[in-house]
C-alpha cells in the first residue's frame, strides 16, 4: 500500500520515473506540470490551496493526494498480477427457480478454453444467471446461487473495481462510438490496460480481427464506418486479446461477415471461459455443453454427444449453401438445383 | 431511515437506473421515496409516482439547482421520515459542474454514460470526484473496449468509488447496486450539522442580481474575465 507519505515530499520527476502511468493520473485530473517537474509533490500542490484555484479546480489538495496514493496502489497491484493468479474455473452452486424449486444439478464447473452454451426462452432467467456469475454471487442475489472461483468463494473485488471485471461482454446491438481509426482505437485501449508492447499488440489485434472479417480492413480505416462484420472481428479480436476479464459472455454472433468458428477458436485460443447465449444450432453444437433455462433455474445440463457433433459438418455444409445462394444473388446470378447440393 | 443522493449529467440514465433500484427494494419489501430536484422542468416525478412511490419534486428557477438542493435537503429527509420512508433517493440533474449536492454522511451516487465521451470524466468535477459509487450505464450500445476505456478513465479521478455497470434499459446491475445502498443498521434523522463534501462557489454578481445590460460599468460584485493574453502566463 502507498501512503500519502510515501510520495507526498518526492519530486514529481522521481514519482514520473517510479510510476510510468502516473501522468495519466495528472492529466485526467487537469494538474499541468510543465516546468515544474522537480518541485516535490507537496510544493506542486499548493497552488489547490490557493483560493481562486481551489474555486477553478473545485480541487482539494488533501483530496487529490489521497487520491493519487490510492490510485498508485491500484495500479501496482493491476501490474503485479500474474497470469497464473488468474481464473482457472469458475463453478456454479445450485438456487432456486422462480417458484423456489431446487435448480436441477448438482455442481457445475466451467474451466477456461471451454465453451458452454446457455438456451432458454426470452425471460427464462438467461440474464439472471449471468448476472449471477459476473456480481460472483455468494447466496445473496435473488437466485440463491453461489459462484466459485478457481473452487473458492470469490473475491469482492470482481465486483466494483474497475480493472477487475470478471465478465466481458460482446452482443448484438453493440457500436463503436468513438471517433477514431482502427490503430488509434486498439492504441488507446492498450494504452488503458497499461500494456507494454502497445505496437505489438496493435498488429496482433489487427490480424486476428481481419482473419476472422470476410471483407479485410485497414488499420487506418474509421471504426465507425467498418460493417457490421468487421466491427464484430474487431470487437472479438480486442476482447480476446486486450480485455483483462477471464470469462467473455457473448450474446449471439450473427452468420454475416464474420468466421464464428474461427471467432470462438480465438477466444478459447487465449484461454478464456467462453458462455454463449445462442438458439443458433451450428453455434450450439460448438459449444462442449449448454445449460437448458426455465422459469429462472437451470434445468438441465446438456452435454454436446459425439452424434450431436458429426451433425454439426453437415449443419455447416448447409449453411454454406445458403451463404453461397447469398453471394450469387449478390451478383446477380441465378440459383440452380446444383447450389443446394443434396 | 436511509438516504441516498443520487446526481449525474442530464439524461445520463438517472431515472432509467433509479426505478429499476426501485423494483428490487420493492421486491424486499422496503418503503421507497424519491425527491426529484430539477431546474425549471421535470416529468421525472410521473415515472416515479407510476412505480407507487411517495415522490416529492423542487424547482430551483433561477438558482443554481445544487445551491437550491443543500437549501432544502433538511426539510425533504423530515419528510421521508414522516412518510415513514425505510429509503430515500434524491435526484438531482447535475447541470452545474461545478457544484456538486453529496453530504458527507450521505451515500453519494453519480450516475454517467458511455456515449458521453472519454474526456467527460475529466470535465466533471465535485460531483464525480467525490461520489462514494459511479454507475456506467448504457454499455449495451458500446463496445467492451469503449467501456472498458471509460471504466478505467472513471477510476483514474476517483479511484476510491466502487465502480458499477448498470444497464438502464434492462435493469442488468440494479439488483446489485440495491445490496450497496442499504444497510438495515443506519438510520438518518436529521443532516442538521452534516457538512458537504465539497464547498459550492457563493459568487454574486451583478448578473444574479438581475442586471441585464452589457459592459465594464454594469458589473459589480464578483466579476471574472477571461484571460485574453496570447500566452497563459505561470505562477
Ligand atoms: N440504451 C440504453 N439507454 C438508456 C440506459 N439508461 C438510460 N437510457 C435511456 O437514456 C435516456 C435518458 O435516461 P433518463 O433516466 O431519463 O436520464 P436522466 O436525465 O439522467 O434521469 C432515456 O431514454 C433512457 O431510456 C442504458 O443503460 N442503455
Ligand atoms: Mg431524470
Ligand atoms: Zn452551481
Ligand atoms: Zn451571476
Amino acid at each position: 500500500m502507498i501512503t500519502t507519505q510515501d510520495i507526498q515530499q518526492k519530486t514529481i520527476a522521481d514519482l514520473f520515473d517510479q510510476y510510468p502511468f502516473l501522468p495519466g493520473f495528472f492529466e485526467e485530473n487537469t494538474l499541468e506540470v510543465d516546468g515544474q517537474i522537480n518541485e516535490k509533490l507537496d510544493d506542486f500542490l499548493n497552488i489547490l490551496d490557493d483560493e481562486e484555484e481551489k474555486e477553478n479546480r473545485a480541487m482539494d489538495k488533501a483530496q487529490v493526494i489521497e487520491s493519487m496514493a490510492e490510485y498508485i496502489t491500484q495500479m501496482l497491484a493491476f501490474l503485479g498480477e500474474d497470469e497464473d493468479e488468474g481464473v482457472n474455473s469458475i463453478t456454479l452452486l445450485p438456487g432456486t427457480n422462480k417458484s423456489g424449486e431446487k435448480e436441477q444439478f448438482e455442481e457445475l464447473t466451467i474451466n477456461k478454453s471451454e465453451i458452454v452454451c446457455i438456451v432458454g426462452p426470452t425471460g427464462s432467467g438467461k440474464s439472471r444467471l449471468l448476472a449471477d456469475i459476473e456480481w460472483v454471487a455468494q447466496n445473496d442475489t435473488p437466485t440463491s446461487r453461489t459462484i466459485l472461483v478457481n473452487g473458492e468463494e470469490g473475491d469482492k473485488k470482481w465486483r466494483v473495481t474497475s480493472g477487475h471485471k470478471l465478465v466481458a461482454q460482446l452482443s448484438q446491438n453493440m457500436n463503436f462510438v468513438m471517433d477514431l481509426s482502427v490503430y488509434e482505437f486498439i492504441e488507446l485501449h492498450a494504452q488503458s490496460r497499461l500494456v507494454e508492447d502497445v505496437e505489438g499488440v496493435i498488429q496482433k489485434i489487427f490480424e486476428q480481427a481481419n482473419n476472422l472479417a470476410g471483407e479485410k480492413f485497414s488499420l487506418d480505416t474509421p471504426i465507425t464506418s467498418l460493417s457490421g462484420g468487421q466491427s464484430r472481428a474487431l470487437m472479438i479480436a480486442d476482447t480476446a486479446i486486450l480485455s483483462k476479464s477471464p470469462i467473455i459472455l457473448i450474446d449471439e454472433i450473427e452468420n454475416a461477415g464474420i468466421d464464428r468458428k474461427k471467432a470462438l477458436e480465438l477466444l478459447v485460443g487465449e484461454e478464456k471461459i467462453v458462455l454463449m447465449a445462442t438458439h443458433d444450432p451450428i453455434l450450439a453444437l460448438m459449444g462442449d455443453r449448454r445449460i437448458v433455462i426455465k422459469n429462472g433455474g437451470i434445468h438441465k445440463v446438456i452435454e454436446t454427444s459425439g452424434d450431436e457433433q458429426n451433425l454439426l459438418s453437415e449443419l455447416e455444409r448447409m449453411d454454406n449453401v445458403i451463404q453461397n445462394m447469398r453471394t450469387r444473388l449478390r451478383h446477380g446470378e441465378i440459383i440452380r438445383q446444383e447450389d443446394i447440393g443434396f | 431511515m436511509n438516504l441516498v443522493t443520487v446526481s449525474g449529467p442530464p439524461s445520463s440514465g438517472k431515472t432509467a437506473v433509479i426505478l429499476k433500484t426501485i423494483d428490487s427494494f420493492q421486491k424486499r419489501g422496503l418503503e421507497v421515496g424519491v425527491v426529484k430536484f430539477d431546474c425549471l422542468y421535470t416529468d421525472d416525478d410521473v415515472l416515479y409516482e407510476k412505480a407507487g412511490v411517495k415522490v416529492k419534486k423542487g424547482l430551483s428557477g433561477s438558482l443554481c439547482p445544487d445551491h437550491y438542493f443543500v437549501s432544502n435537503i433538511e426539510e425533504v429527509t423530515q419528510w421521508g421520515i414522516k412518510e415513514g420512508l425505510d429509503i430515500l433517493i434524491t435526484e438531482s440533474a447535475g447541470l452545474c459542474n461545478r457544484c456538486s449536492p453529496y453530504v458527507k454522511s450521505v451515500t453519494a451516487v453519480c450516475v454517467i454514460d458511455n456515449l458521453s465521451g472519454i474526456n467527460t470524466p475529466k470535465k466533471i468535477g465535485p460531483m464525480l470526484k467525490s461520489a462514494d459509487i459511479v454507475i456506467i450505464t448504457k454499455g449495451d450500445i458500446v463496445s467492451q473496449a469503449e467501456r472498458e476505456v471509460f471504466a478505467s478513465r472513471v477510476n483514474t479521478v476517483n479511484p476510491g468509488a466502487s465502480i458499477m455497470h448498470v444497464n438502464g434499459l434492462t435493469g442488468q446491475g440494479a439488483y446489485e447496486l440495491s445490496t450497496l445502498l442499504y444497510d438495515e443498521k443506519v438510520e438518518v434523522k436529521t443532516l442538521v450539522g452534516e457538512k458537504l463534501r465539497f464547498s459550492m462557489p457563493s459568487a454574486l454578481c451583478s448578473y444574479c442580481l438581475g442586471e441585464t445590460r452589457i459592459g465594464e460599468s454594469y458589473q459589480m460584485g464578483n466579476v471574472r474575465k477571461i484571460d485574453m493574453e496570447d500566452k497563459k502566463k505561470k505562477s
